[in-house]
């Protein structure tokens, strides 16, 4: 057989699919609770006495925010997870010794994870629309931003997955680097609301640069100009897409 | 018979320095039944594991089916269907789901027709709606041998497939792989299990630290390193080994009705005639002889006693 293997990438795809379905309840429940109750804390609670950031209502400005924690978070869980299970149950043998490539196997496992993470972030925008009104500047940048940071994340989560060797290490990534990144990255507030020098000091930040570009999508304006968050989102996409090729070729913690 | 596998000069060193394989030359024809023997980290299941793509050699060349396993992995790998040692299933999944899966991961249109049949063969098509957890060990492992059959392999790896697994079961299994054999497909199966491979096998290799000792068809072999029992079963018992049989190998057993002496087929007197011309000569009656092959474990085991005395 030569040639590309859609049908593995098929049926890994959907074997993934099945995975998210099973856990449809907890996997979408979950970002529409967090997301009520960060309404209810930040927007009404605080936001109330805040107003506006930047000229948009508190409550909105979160929004985007909001969707990056949780895209992150479900990209990084969803796409180190489903390629960590199998090392750990010791299904794996079933991928190493198939006819796949490590393009087909990339494009099956982030695809997937990729997709459950979309979804995550259509259901809190769509919960966010019950407390607020939230415009969108820039509709398709919107849809383009979240598909390159889900894929990004998950490619970043994959990476995690192969690299991680206990449940410890798959979690310890997500909660104590990304998650305060993303607090401290300003999803709930801007930037500009800092005093120096946290402000620069803030500047040093990825994330930063990432949610800021998708405000930016939002709002038509964020806390640094758009090509930088651009050229940030490119430059994680490249790095990570270099690092799992370079641990395929090794056989990086995949084969011995 | 035309060749199906070609190996030469296979090594493989480990991370930890630990080498596994010491240079293996082996061919294995299309449709026979090969069984790799061997003690536990004799190197059996690193030389599958390279074969089939999980572990990455360190020299040598493997061919499978004409195609190189670096080079041609895609032709390679879809040759094989690998069942490993370790039962690993995805607990949650259904029978028929996994099977499924497997066919399309090597890169196979999806054909209900043939899951069932496989299905059915292996008596899980019972089964086919549970989820795998729900699952005896027994049933998991058929499922191992269904997802590795699902995309039609012209080789079936079967590394230890009876290991942990109850007699009746093992005798079900020794019956599928005969099945299986009969549909024209290759098997090579490892195990430290001698009577697999006296049961089921064509050829045997026989490998030890890393190294083939020999690989010959199973008769030969046996033929070859084997030794023969006579049994005398005696009409009368005997309190001690009369001082004029000793020193011949000759002792006696069962309570002192049976005298036993081992000989080598192949030796130019066996000494068989002279043996009982001397229970002639003292008088020593019998009522039975008989003669019983050595067994492969004994042939076994002498040759890799042979191998660590060097």
């Amino acid at each position: 057989m030569t040639g590309f293997n859609w049908h593995a990438i098929k049926a890994i795809y959907l074997f993934e699919l099945a995975r998210f379905r099973r856990t449809l309840m907890t996997g979408l429940a979950v970002p529409v609770l967090t997301t009520s109750l960060y309404f209810i804390v930040f927007g009404s609670a605080i936001g109330s006495r805040m107003t506006q950031v930047d000229g948009i209502p508190y409550a909105a400005f979160i929004v985007p925010g909001l969707i990056m924690l949780s895209m992150f978070t479900e990209s990084i869980f969803n796409a180190s997870f489903g390629i960590y299970m199998p090392k750990f149950t010791g299904t794996i043998y079933e991928l190493q010794s198939a006819p796949v490539s490590a393009l087909e196997t990339v494009i099956a496992y982030v695809g997937a994870a990729a997709t459950k993470s979309m979804s995550v972030g259509f259901t809190i925008f769509a919960t966010a629309h019950l407390f607020v009104d939230v415009p969108v500047a820039h509709p398709l940048a919107m849809l383009g931003f979240m598909a390159v940071i889900a894929v990004s994340f998950c490619l970043f989560g994959f990476i995690l997955g192969i690299w991680a060797q206990s449940f410890e290490q798959l979690q310890i990534i997500p909660l104590l680097v990304i998650m305060p990144m993303t607090f401290l990255g300003g999803a709930f507030y801007s930037i500009a609301m800092l005093p120096e020098p946290w402000r620069t000091i803030t500047l040093f930040n990825p994330v930063v640069y990432l949610i800021s570009g998708f405000r930016w999508t939002f709002f038509g304006q964020g806390d640094v100009a758009i090509h930088y968050s651009l050229l940030f989102v490119l430059g994680m996409l490249a790095l990570c897409s270099a690092v799992i090729g370079w641990m395929f070729r090794t056989g990086y913690r995949l084969k011995k | 018979m035309a060749s199906i596998i070609t190996i030469s000069a296979l090594t493989k060193v480990y991370a930890s320095g630990f080498a596994a394989l010491k240079g293996i030359d082996l061919t294995i024809e299309e449709g026979e039944i090969f069984a790799l023997l061997g003690p536990n980290g004799a190197g059996k299941t690193t030389l599958i594991s390279i074969i089939c793509g999980n572990v990455n050699p360190s020299g040598g060349t493997v061919s499978v089916a004409g195609h190189d396993i670096v080079t041609g992995y895609r032709g390679s790998r879809t040759a094989i269907g690998l069942v490993p040692q370790e039962l690993a299933t995805d607990s949650f999944e259904k029978v028929i789901d996994t099977v499924r899966f497997s066919r399309g991961l090597f890169g196979k249109r999806r054909d209900d027709a043939l899951v069932e049949k496989i299905l059915r063969d292996l008596s899980l098509w019972d089964k086919r709606d549970a989820r795998i957890l729900e699952l005896s060990g027994g049933m998991k492992r058929r499922v191992m041998i269904a997802k590795a059959l699902s995309h039609e392999p012209r080789v079936l790896f079967l590394d230890e497939p009876t290991a942990g697994v109850d007699v009746e079961l093992r005798r079900d299994m020794w019956g599928l792989v005969r099945q299986l054999r009969d549909t024209g497909v290759t098997i090579i199966l490892t195990t430290h299990y001698i009577e697999e491979a006296e049961e089921m096998a064509d050829r045997v290799g026989v490998i030890t630290r890393g190294e083939l000792l020999l690989v010959e068809d199973k008769a030969t072999l046996m033929k070859k390193l084997g030794r023969k029992t006579l049994t005398i079963h005696l009409s009368e018992p005997l309190a001690v080994l009369p001082p004029a049989l000793a020193g011949r190998g000759i002792v006696l057993a069962g309570e002192g009705w049976r005298l036993e002496y081992s000989f080598d087929t192949h030796a130019e007197r066996t000494g068989i005639s002279t043996v009982l011309r001397q229970l002639g000569d003292l008088g020593i009656g019998y009522k039975d002889l008989d003669t019983r092959q050595s067994s492969l474990e004994d042939i076994f085991v002498s040759l890799v006693h042979r191998e660590e005395a060097a």
